[in-house]
């Protein structure tokens, strides 16, 4: 039996995806931002804090590392009510998504802090820096620019694993195309499509990294890369 | 009557664990073969191999492991094979593996000093001698901290398999957590399980890079 592809019933329904789409950028870079935010403030706790808050990191990233995004996202989704905290699916995913990411960047940046010679903290210690002062200006800062293609290729897979997020039913592209796909009976043809957005979304988002890195850390190509690999939710 | 998270619930998530254990082997295995065979178009003198090859890792790359597992699961209906949730979710899970172990083994076969090319090709060796004594076996060293380390990766994508209907651990999770409403203890203890797989290959990963002293050159 020959199979006749119809595409025409699944993109009838591109408004649809449009807002499945927006949801799913919605979300990365949610994630992005605020996971970002959170691994610094990790990796600033983990170096000058005291050495109860590293041990606590510590573990943290290693729980978070070694199980399921879906097991995370369905402790969130379905065990905060149980204890009394009402999250919407797509505030769930959020939090998900964040907590997540925050835990693969903090190891790939301490790998980039790892990376900074001691000379350079000395160096700050000689100009009468606070502790604070040199996280902030001779650590953090050289040590994300060293380690930006693998956080950018972290990011990449953050925003591919948030379709997991259809699991419970949030509408972000994949949520959208298995519902489109229930009204169309077009089920090949429906995922080819979606397969393809998550194609575009993925190359945009790597190029637009890219570019950004180059934007906020000018200097740095000069500087040895430190080698670190993404790793998959 | 609502059920309590029990001992024979603990036992059910135990047998669906074989279950999740099972597909990341069969998903290994064949994503291995496959992936270990575009590592080598990766690197081949043809062109239009190396091209292929490096399509269709960008591609997988790039594309979520849920779209993959829905394709081959529709796609392989639609062409008239009537599959059973285990072949969808291995030959899905093999496509995805096969691209990150091509990338992570072409890494390791580059790593091998150039020079070791041109001595054995100073010897006379063919393409395949230079690659089954010379290459291979320093590349394999390379490659093992980091695949071991990709083993958790798969682990812990197996998860999404319930999608198809298998009875992996996580779908095992919420079929308990259905029956009891109690997802703290329920989720909790799936989360036990796979930390129990997945940490002690994190750490064995840690352990050969540093055995192997793989990543400093210098």
């Amino acid at each position: 039996m020959q199979y006749q592809f119809q595409f025409n019933s699944v993109l009838a329904e591109s408004g649809f995806i449009l807002q499945g789409i927006l949801l799913t950028i919605y979300l990365s870079v949610g994630a992005i931002v605020l996971g970002s935010i959170l691994a610094i403030l990790f990796s600033a706790a983990r170096s000058n804090g005291p050495r109860w808050m590293g041990i606590v990191v510590d573990v943290y990233v290693e729980l978070l590392r070694n199980t399921p995004f879906l097991v995370q996202l369905f402790i969130i989704f379905f065990g905060l009510p149980a204890m009394g905290v009402r999250l919407t699916a797509t505030q769930a995913a959020l939090l998900a998504m964040t907590l997540n990411l925050a835990a693969y960047s903090t190891e790939i940046i301490r790998a980039g802090i790892d990376s900074i010679h001691r000379s350079q903290i000395e160096a700050g210690l000689s100009l009468a820096m606070t502790k604070r002062q040199i996280f902030q200006h001779v650590i953090i800062v050289p040590a994300i620019a060293k380690v930006w293609p693998a956080l950018s290729s972290q990011f990449v897979l953050m925003l591919l694993a948030s379709s997991i997020c259809s699991f419970i039913s949030v509408q972000e592209l994949s949520g959208v195309t298995a519902i489109i796909e229930q009204r169309t009976f077009r089920s090949f043809e429906s995922y080819i499509v979606a397969t393809l957005l998550y194609l575009v979304l993925a190359l945009t988002l790597k190029v637009g990294l890219l570019g950004l890195g180059r934007l906020i850390f000018p200097r740095v190509s000069g500087l040895s890369r430190v080698q670190v690999k993404g790793e998959a939710a | 009557m609502i059920e309590s998270f029990g001992w024979p619930e603990f036992m059910f998530l135990v047998r669906a664990t074989g279950w999740t254990l099972v597909l990341t082997v069969i998903a290994f295995a064949f994503g291995g073969i496959v992936g270990g065979a575009f590592a080598i178009m990766r690197l081949s003198q043809s062109s239009l191999l190396r091209r292929i090859a490096s399509v269709y890792i960008l591609v997988i790359q790039s594309v979520p492991v849920l779209m993959v597992l829905f394709l081959s699961y529709y796609g392989l209906s639609l062409a008239g094979f009537d599959i059973p949730p285990l072949i969808a979710a291995s030959l899905s899970l093999g496509i995805y593996v096969s691209a990150y172990l091509a990338e992570i083994w072409r890494g390791s076969i580059e790593a091998v000093p150039f020079q070791q090319w041109e001595a054995s090709s100073s010897l006379a060796m063919t393409r395949g001698q230079q690659y089954r004594y010379v290459i291979l076996p320093q590349a394999l060293r390379i490659s093992v901290p980091p695949t071991v380390g990709f083993l958790v990766q798969l682990v812990k994508n197996t998860s999404i398999v319930s999608v198809v209907g298998f009875v992996d651990l996580a779908r095992a999770g919420q079929l308990i957590n259905n029956a009891t409403f109690q997802p703290f203890q329920v989720f909790g203890s799936v989360a036990v399980i796979y930390f129990l797989i997945c940490f002690p290959l994190s750490r064995l990963s840690k352990h050969l890079e540093k055995v192997l002293h793989v990543g400093r050159t210098n």
